[in-house]
């Protein structure tokens, strides 16, 4: 084992462990990311499709996407790095009745939470979102606030100020053992070498489960698997995220947007879900959800697909993420089990964890170390995931 | 000028007068029926189809083959590939400035249909020389076969060649031009009723449960094959030098497209750069229709195409440059000139040897990569697959056809017919085609000064032999019947029958007549350009083999017998010092290649690695010196390979700069490639009725049904 000795280690460098090394480091720690992959994001930040929004049913997710909002905002005029964020909000849209009620009882809670966002009847729903089929609408909840932006341009951000703060980074090395002694982290052991630390956060994403395991412990996160596509870029046309939850056979919800370079980015979440860490591309994604897409706003059809591929959520039992220190390793931290939101949630993650690993919680942090508690019990689903 | 098409050819018929209308911004211009927007956009002497949004630079044809979308034009309000979409009365064309507009569409009723699976034995992607040479074994076999080809006519590039093949007449049709060889191996194909031909269909991907994505027609359909046959060909490869996106800058292959399928003049003046068959190939063509070839550079110290191309150019008149580099395309908005200099033995190019020619278009003919996207696909996924021609190893078309052959009764064989083993010497022939050319041998020119002999201005070892089996005399030998060796002849009777003249592909056997006796000898010289432009009488400046001009001749008599298959058969009377030394007549004056006097320094950086994004070589040098070596990070800081083409064009370019920046390959973490492999609407996935097409079941889209979700 080398002597190189480390105040913090984060493994994963992607949406949750990349802004966690670039906080812990502006804490003043001396912090080494190490990832499995051959670059910053290789892992599933790159499989995100770039939406972020603060508006939740949970109250620790809404704090914690707020402030990834905030980063995630200003990010261009602080570091004179382009993020192509852009503050279109999310457009949930009902052509049901059940939608409509399900909808507006979650507004009660989210407006309660401080968000802003409104219920549009048909017509504010059709200048918010131009395009969608007429023909049943009934409106929808429009969140101003919420946005989008680069993963891959954010990660590569974040790293860029990371690396300026002095955060080492090993790519291609992937963690074999994460080392203890009496009851306390000591230093993580990779196919490479070894470091000496008190400290390690796992940042692992899908692969948290393994790396949790190095250490001798487990982590209740399984991944699952959604597709995803990009289109050519065409003249700004559509402003925000549009979420049509409805079910369809062999789907839940789907979504798209056009992101700022103007090319639209689509999802859709399987049902049954796609249970695993099978990456591979299938057939049955295009034409399932182009036929949603073209049926919810009929334009779509002349828009050309250019790329597809798949990405994993790492999912916990409850569906919300799991943070905090372990019970029974000293110096050893969650931040896994985004559940599909990691890019969103990473930011407020990442400062959150390097105010945990520092002592320097701030008012309210509690409230989200303690909802998000890897030791909680789990109950049921999160009302909107 | 102002009519860009070609009226005179010496091997194609000149289609039809153009005959419909359409516009471009506002203007009434004319096309032929069934032409590209493309085309009829470039008869018509526009070049400029758009703007690229990020930095305006003007955009033109690149690919000419679906694969790219530099030449995206709107065509009634849709953005579309101009190279794919054909033109049709009335449409109304202008050009692609910046983002195009996705248009408001009515939200009338839609109708969609389901996604059909089709399960076949064998899939065959790609009608060209491999695909079809397959498909007539697998349908002699039985087989059931479904073709899939991304043209209306099949051939491949085949049905691009004008020239006479090389390679032998049993196993290739060689002594016949290409686009004959097209369509005779399209006949055989589809006289096989358990062969399904899917022209104008384009693969999109393979995935991972073994289905293959089809785009038929316009129609997405889903092909479930127990073996997959990838005969998909080869893509050209690029170059980055400044100016290289201008309009004017563009492959051989589109070139040829232009040229050889929709007879458009493209150019006046060409210049090409790359010494490969491709690039010599495409310059004869060149001349063919017309066009001035200002010269041909090449970096290497001789040309890697065959001797007999480079010969056969420089006869005609066109220099052609070895160790030379291009430098720059230089012009405004399009391609008015281009630099060029040497490069010493260390590949540094030396101070102050730059030239500038004018020219108004620059072919990139600097090789080829096989398109292999599909067979890598399908073996990480399991399903058995099998590949041929340039798809599996860049070679021939002779060898391509001879590969698909193998393919196809390996093929048969795995599917459980009863077809023996494939014959080893196949083996041994499509080896043989693939061989690269050998060694250069001093050419050896007969003492004898009476009667009538050919002499073969053949002087390298390639894969050739049509003149042996043309002979009706068998008196053309090669040595140990080895293909790769260079006729003689073996001095019995010639009749003078002209027949290997006429079959010889590299043109390069003469016939020398010394009966009429006296001072002069009558040469036959094979020549391929239009009956107008040469007659008894002419005076024409004839030249050895390696171009030297020998003197000026009289033309005793022309005459274009069948078996020539549109060549000419030229008669020259020619001084006895000279004769046997004649390999061919100058078609291009010296002054069209003479360079300009001053030199163009293009100052522009814009040199350009990733065209679709416009990603400049600088921008990936200083990201690679800056530490990256993943090329997946330096797309998502960039942008390269991100566009259009789906980073077909660019990796090889950046693996370049790598290297020149001292990373090893096993340093560098190469581009994730991830389907579709081609922009296709989302319409065509949603299986949208269009009221077009194949009539298919239709259902409305999903079900409204119990609502199962939990919020």
């Amino acid at each position: 084992m080398s002597t190189a000795v480390f105040d913090v280690i984060v493994i994963g460098a992607g949406s949750v462990g990349m802004p966690t090394a670039m906080h812990l480091a502006e804490k003043g720690l001396k912090v080494l990311c190490l990832d499995q992959f051959a670059s910053p994001g290789q892992g599933s930040n790159k499989c995100a499709i770039g939406g972020i929004r603060a508006t939740h049913s949970s109250p620790a997710k809404i704090k914690l996407c707020l402030d990834s909002l905030r980063t995630f905002g200003h990010w261009k005029e602080e570091h004179g790095w382009d993020i192509e964020w852009a503050r279109g909000g999310y457009a949930f849209v009902a052509y049901r009745a059940h939608e409509e009620r399900l909808l507006k009882n979650l507004l009660v809670v989210q407006k309660k939470a401080g968000l802003n966002i409104e219920w549009k009847d048909r017509e504010e729903m059709l200048r918010v979102a131009p395009g969608l089929r007429e023909e049943g609408l009934l409106g929808g909840t429009f969140s101003p606030e919420d946005g989008s932006a680069s993963p891959m341009r954010s990660c590569l951000g974040f790293h860029r100020r990371a690396v300026g703060l002095g955060v080492e980074f090993r790519f291609n090395e992937k963690v074999t053992s994460i080392m203890r002694r009496k009851g306390k982290v000591v230093g993580v052991r990779t196919d490479k070498g070894g470091y000496a630390t008190g400290c390690v956060v796992n940042a692992a994403g899908p692969w948290a489960r393994a790396v949790a395991q190095a250490g001798g412990l487990d982590a209740p996160v399984v991944p699952d698997c959604h597709e995803a596509g990009i289109s050519e870029a065409v003249a700004p046309f559509l402003d925000p995220m549009v979420v049509d939850i409805r079910p369809a056979p062999g789907s839940e919800n789907f979504y798209f947007y056009q992101h700022k370079p103007g090319q639209v980015v689509f999802c859709i979440t399987p049902n049954p879900p796609v249970v695993g860490s099978d990456r591979r591309e299938t057939s049955a994604y295009l034409p399932m959800i182009a036929r949603r897409m073209v049926d919810l706003m009929p334009k779509l059809g002349n828009l050309k697909v250019r790329r597809t591929w798949r990405g994993l959520y790492p999912m916990t039992p409850d569906g919300a993420p799991l943070v905090g220190r372990s019970a029974s390793l000293e110096g050893y931290i969650d931040a896994i089990g985004m559940c599909g939101q990691g890019y969103m949630l990473g930011p407020g993650v990442g400062a959150l964890v390097a105010r945990l690993a520092t002592d320097d919680l701030l008012e309210g942090d509690a409230a989200v170390l303690e909802e998000l508690s890897p030791a909680r019990v789990f109950g049921g689903a999160e009302a909107l995931k | 000028m102002s009519d860009y098409r070609i009226k005179e050819h010496p091997i194609l018929p000149i289609p039809a007068e153009p005959t419909l209308s359409f516009t471009w911004q506002g203007r009434e211009l004319k096309a032929r029926a069934g032409e590209t927007i493309s085309s009829a956009l470039f008869s018509n002497g526009i070049r400029t189809f758009g703007h690229h949004p990020k930095d305006g630079a003007p955009m033109g044809i690149f690919c000419a083959n679906g694969q790219c979308a530099q030449c995206s034009v709107i065509a009634d309000g849709l953005p579309v590939k101009s190279c794919m979409v054909p033109v049709k009365e009335g449409m109304a064309v202008a050009p692609l400035d910046g983002k195009p507009v996705l248009p408001d569409v009515g939200s009338g009723d839609l109708a969609f249909r389901d996604i059909e699976t089709l399960t076949v034995e064998c899939l065959i992607l790609g009608g060209g020389p491999a695909g079809l040479s397959a498909a007539v074994e697998l349908g002699k076999a039985g087989v059931g076969v479904i073709l899939v080809d991304d043209k209306a006519d099949l051939g491949g590039k085949l049905v691009l060649q004008t020239h006479k093949f090389f390679g032998s007449i049993d196993a290739c049709h060689a002594g016949t031009r290409g686009m004959d060889i097209g369509r005779k191996l399209e006949a055989q194909v589809r006289t096989f009723e358990n062969v399904r031909v899917w022209a104008n269909s384009n693969a999109l991907a393979v995935f991972s449960d073994r289905k293959v994505g089809i785009l038929r027609e316009g129609h997405y359909v889903l092909v479930q094959p127990q073996v997959l046959l990838v005969a998909t060909g080869a893509r050209e490869k690029s170059l980055v030098f400044r100016g290289n996106t201008l309009p004017g800058v563009y492959g051989a292959g589109a070139f040829q497209t232009l040229v050889n399928r929709d007879m458009v003049k493209p150019s006046e003046r060409l210049f090409v750069i790359g010494g490969g068959n491709v690039g010599l190939i495409a310059a004869y063509h060149a001349l063919q229709a017309g066009i001035d070839v200002v010269g041909l550079c090449e970096a290497l110290p001789e040309c890697g195409g065959y001797k007999v191309h480079r010969d056969k150019l420089v006869r005609m008149g066109v220099p052609i440059h070895t160790s030379h580099t291009v430098i720059s395309a230089n012009g405004e908005g399009e391609v008015a000139s281009v630099t060029i200099a040497q490069l010493d033995a260390a590949w540094r190019v030396v101070p102050g040897s730059e030239k500038t020619f004018a020219c108004d278009t620059v072919l990139v003919a600097v090789g080829l990569e096989p398109v292999n996207e599909f067979y890598n696909k399908a073996k990480e996924f399991g399903l058995p697959v099998y590949s041929a021609g340039d798809a599996e190893e860049i070679a021939e078309a002779s060898a391509a056809m001879f590969t698909g052959r193998i393919r196809g009764l390996e093929i048969a064989k795995a599917l459980g017919r009863d077809t023996g083993e494939v014959p080893p010497e196949w083996h041994r022939t499509a080896a043989v085609l693939k061989s690269r050319p050998g060694a250069t041998i001093t050419e050896e020119i007969p003492e004898a000064e009476k009667g009538v002999f050919p002499v073969f201005h053949c002087s390298q070892e390639i894969p050739c032999n049509p003149c042996t089996s043309i002979c009706p005399q068998g008196s053309i030998m090669i040595e140990g019947n080895d293909i790769l060796g260079v006729p003689t002849f073996n001095e019995k009777d010639c009749i003078a029958c002209e027949q290997c003249v006429a079959v010889c592909p590299g043109l390069a056997i003469t016939l020398l007549d010394y009966r009429r006796g006296g001072d002069e000898v009558l040469v036959s010289i094979p020549y391929e350009f239009p009956g107008s432009t040469l007659k008894a009488g002419d005076t024409v400046t004839v030249l050895d083999t390696l171009g030297a001009i020998l003197g000026n001749v009289k033309v005793d008599r022309v005459r274009s017998p069948k078996f020539a298959d549109h060549a000419m058969l030229v008669k020259v009377r020619a001084p006895l010092d000279i004769a046997k030394r004649i390999a061919g007549i100058r078609v291009q004056q010296p002054w069209v290649s003479e360079p300009m006097a001053g030199n163009v320094e293009r100052m522009a950086d814009d040199e350009i690695v990733c065209r679709c994004e416009r990603v400049t070589a600088g921008e990936v040098r200083s990201r690679i010196r800056a530490g990256v070596r993943d090329m997946n990070e330096l797309k998502a800081a960039t942008r390269a390979g991100m566009g259009a083409c789906g980073g077909k064009t660019c990796p090889g370019l950046i693996r370049r700069i790598f290297h020149e920046e001292g990373v090893k390959d096993s340093e560098i973490t190469g581009l994730t490639q991830r389907p579709i492999f081609m922009e296709v609407p989302l319409g065509a996935f949603a299986g949208v009725v269009t009221g077009e097409g194949p009539v298919q079941d239709v259902a409305r889209a999903h079900a409204v049904g119990a609502f199962q979700g939990g919020l």
